[in-house]
């Protein structure tokens, strides 16, 4: 097995273990990052891998949770609504990836910006369905049959599995010809729909994959929180998912995660610093974007260079950078 | 008959202050490609400032307007372009957009931290007492607003169309490398376009003051109104804000009036939802056939 | 049958003609140069074949079928490709990671073992290529790493990658050293012997004089003459539309 191999190994169990001794908040925060990174990982793909700018990210996210929130009240399986949920979310990311193909860059985030402001009022407003401002609560956790998921280390094991399955896969898709279809778009849109890249076809993957991982990660946001409403998918949100993945390091594999647990744990980290905590965030990310406007995947990469061992090239172009 | 007109001038009065938000943002958009997502709390600042000059040092009221632009152009216009602007755009547009997300946080809450998370109020500049036209009864303030706004929108207007700076200005939106190969030094009319950003957005601070009251969080609202006009207005010209924020106006007095609060939101759905699938440039917005 | 046939084609931007009913056809095997002064339309009609522009009127016939207004990667995958005349590269992918976008996108199937295996092939003639043109030792560099000489034969080999019928050059002597361009020279020619259609765009004359055997001289956006080299060097509608009167 080669290095990054064990490591990953060792990675893996150290993420499952050494969570379930930590205390009820901090587990909970680490479930959270991990539903988060989900999130990134979408949207890392649709604007740093493709650079389609999407500013609704949270509206993908909400189809995730309304679907678990809304089935799950009639007694539907978790799983059923999660599923449910990302193919919603990939519906909508296609019917998106449409003004894509029209407009240029400014205009497409002015309309995902309204988009995501439109889902925001139909929650909002369809009491009916979504239960209005007062949103949805008691969304049940997972359970298979006897087996269930309720205890919050239970849930963060669950979350663990799917996050897990979510990384392979996007792993797979940005090492194939896919991912580097979507990269060619980023780097030069005219050339590579000059050399057979059909720019139809891969924004609007771009878009409906992206979307179909929020979903998924807002499936999982929702029993982790136990209510939902709203205002938990507002612009707002789809801005701090836009910090986690500029700050971490856009069109980089690992940036994501250390986009994610960034916004994440950065402002628990501070908050014992009374009212300041805020403002020292807001500093801080400034400060971030002016000395490392690539993003701190550039601090992890100088961290890695001088202990990587060259690894002969893989035929389909290795990594994802 | 006569509400429906007293209501559309209190929407245009508050539409164009709305509108001189949004203006500036369009024209940051238009000359640097800056999303500036702090431009609600470029409001903010100066309306504080504005607290501070009129109300505790209790300066004349024209000598506290000209601090307070002075004070807005100096530092969010000057100051944020030479420290974060200059070197961030060179970057391309996301890590500008994510250090103007980090800028409205930290006015925000260094607002409500260091000054007051506490509401202030503002003195009315004009008089809110009723003037009768016929059956149609407004109060100087809305009119006083119109006026106002109508002569800076005006002035800014001829600047652009008249002066050889606003002819620059116009060169630097259509064609950055064209406008700088004609001898156009960019960058400097980039820190113009801003410290007239910071300018525009006192002026609507100071206009807003007396009637929203003066709280750290009324950014939020007054940015997304600005995006929001900007959107179904269109960006890439300064009457589709002016048009956009005038609508955004008018449209809130009105639903507030006649529509239910049910149905509020969704009139601002249905006419967002239009414009992005008719016409997403916006409606006085033009359609740009090559990036640039 | 003719292999490209452009049959009136027109271009307006505004109330700017760029290009105004130009007609001709290229032969199979060919290879046949555009020449005209600047602003003549000659990048113009190749952006309206290749899909990069949607023509204002006219016709583009490819094999007989009426490519014309199609999208660039559907023209792509008919046949034809082209380099740029401003390098149009992909800056922070690697030489053989540009020459893998290249490489035809075909209606694959999602089992991923048959990717991967076509992977490899597509990875070896990226390489065989590569190594014809010379730079196969780069080709873990950045694109954007390369010299200007190298920029230009990685263009033409992203070119070649799709086995085209029809290539179309768009200056690619511009700014060239004169070994490199004898290089590109030899290259063009023993492709051309190997039976692939060229259309070269070009300015230095003595290159189009000695590589091309007919000749289409464009000049504001209307086709003035066509010949042999001897016959256009001697054309006085040509010498008017470079040096005026």
């Amino acid at each position: 097995m080669t290095r990054g191999r064990w490591g990953l190994m060792a990675a893996l169990a150290l993420s499952v273990v050494v969570p379930l001794g930590l205390d009820q908040y901090k587990l909970y925060v680490l479930s959270l990052t991990l539903v988060y990174v989900i999130l990134a990982i979408g949207l890392n793909l649709t604007l740093g891998y493709a650079g389609q700018i999407s500013l609704c990210h949270a509206a993908f996210m909400s189809f995730g949770s309304y679907a678990v929130a809304i089935l799950g009240q009639h007694g539907v399986a978790f799983e059923i609504g999660l599923v449910v949920g990302v193919a919603v979310a990939f519906a909508w990311g296609l019917v998106l990836g449409f003004p894509a193909l029209k407009v240029k860059h400014h205009y497409l985030a002015m309309v995902t910006l309204g988009f995501n402001i439109i889902v925001f009022l139909v929650l909002r407003n369809w009491e009916s369905l979504t239960g209005g401002s007062f949103g949805i609560s008691n969304v049940a956790r997972p359970a298979w049959g006897p087996l269930s998921f309720k205890s919050d280390r239970a849930f963060y094991l669950y979350i663990l599995a799917w996050a897990a399955v979510v990384v392979a896969s996007a792993y797979w898709i940005l090492t194939s010809r896919w991912g580097r279809a979507f990269r060619a778009i980023r780097e030069n849109e005219m050339r590579a729909e000059v050399v057979g890249v059909s720019l139809r076809n891969y924004k609007l993957m771009a878009f409906a994959i992206g979307a179909a991982y929020a979903g998924m990660g807002g499936a999982l946001f929702a029993p982790l929180l136990g209510y939902i409403d709203p205002g938990a998918y507002t612009l707002d949100r789809s801005i701090q998912f836009l910090m986690m993945v500029v700050l971490g390091g856009l069109g980089r594999f690992e940036g994501p995660f250390i986009g994610a647990l960034v916004v994440t744990v950065l402002p628990e980290v501070l908050r014992g610093s009374e009212g300041l905590y805020l403002i020292i965030y807001a500093l801080a990310v400034i400060l971030m974007m002016l000395f490392m406007p690539k993003g701190l995947v550039g601090l992890w990469d100088l961290a890695w260079r001088s202990s990587r061992s060259r690894t002969s090239p893989s035929i389909s172009s290795a990594s994802p950078r | 008959m006569a509400d429906f007109v007293q209501l559309s001038v209190a929407g245009v009065s508050i539409g164009a202050i709305y509108a001189m938000a949004a203006i500036g943002f369009v024209l940051l958009w238009q000359t640097s490609n800056t999303i500036n997502f702090a431009q609600g709390e470029f409001v903010v600042l100066p309306a504080f400032a504005m607290v501070l000059f009129f109300v505790i040092f209790r300066l004349p009221f024209a000598a506290a307007m000209l601090a307070t632009v002075l004070v807005s152009t100096l530092l969010l216009g000057w100051g944020v372009k030479q420290l974060l602007v200059t070197r961030l755009l060179r970057m391309g547009v996301l890590p500008l957009v994510i250090a103007t997300i980090g800028l409205s946080l930290l006015i925000r809450y260094s607002l409500q931290q260091f000054w007051t998370p506490l509401a202030l109020p503002f003195p009315a500049i004009f008089s809110r007492d009723p003037i009768r036209l016929g059956t149609i009864v407004v109060s100087l303030e809305e009119i006083g607003n119109i006026v106002f706004a109508a002569v800076v929108i005006g002035a800014l207007q001829l600047f652009i169309t008249r002066t050889k700076l606003g002819w620059a200005m116009q060169a630097v939106a259509q064609n950055r490398t064209l406008a700088s190969v004609l001898g156009i030094n960019v960058s400097r009319l980039v820190t113009i376009t801003f410290m007239l950003n910071a300018a525009l957005t006192a002026v609507a601070a100071i206009l807003i003051a007396p009637v929203y009251l003066v709280k750290y969080d009324i950014g939020i609202g007054l940015g997304l109104k600005a995006f929001y006009a900007a959107i179904i207005g269109g960006f890439n010209q300064i009457r589709g804000a002016l048009l956009g924020g005038l609508l955004v106006g008018v449209v809130e007095t009105l639903s507030a009036a006649y529509i239910s609060s049910h149905f509020r939101d969704a009139f601002a759905l249905v006419i967002l939802i239009a414009v992005l699938l008719l016409k997403p440039e916006g409606i006085w917005g033009v359609k740009e056939e090559w990036a640039s | 049958m003719a292999l490209l046939e452009i049959e009136n084609l027109t271009k307006h931007f505004f109330r700017l003609s760029a290009l105004s009913r130009v007609s001709l056809s290229v032969e199979p095997g060919e290879l046949l140069g555009v020449i005209g002064p600047n602003g003549s339309g000659k990048t113009t009609l190749f952006n309206c074949v290749t899909g990069v522009l949607r023509p204002s009127d006219g016709h583009v016939r490819f094999r007989g079928e009426d490519i014309t207004g199609r999208t660039a990667d559907t023209v792509y995958r008919r046949g034809i490709a082209r380099t740029f005349q401003l390098i149009q590269l992909f800056p922070e992918m690697t030489v053989l990671e540009n020459m893998l976008v290249a490489a035809q996108e075909k209606r694959g199937t999602l089992l991923s073992r048959l990717l991967r295996r076509e992977e490899a092939e597509t990875a070896t003639r990226a390489l065989v290529l590569l190594e014809f043109l010379g730079i196969a030792g780069l080709k873990e560099s950045l694109a954007s790493n390369l010299s200007y000489g190298q920029q230009k034969l990685l263009d033409f080999g992203m070119a070649l990658m799709s086995d085209p019928q029809l290539i179309l050059l768009d200056e690619p002597m511009a700014g060239v050293n004169p070994t490199m361009i004898k290089n590109l020279i030899g290259h063009i020619l023993e492709l051309n012997a190997r039976g692939y259609t060229f259309v070269v765009i070009e300015h230095n004359m003595e290159v189009v004089m000695s590589l091309c055997r007919r000749i289409v001289v464009l000049s504001q956006g209307e086709r003035i003459a066509e010949g042999t080299p001897a016959e256009i060097a001697d054309n006085p509608l040509v010498l008017d539309a470079y040096f005026g009167r």
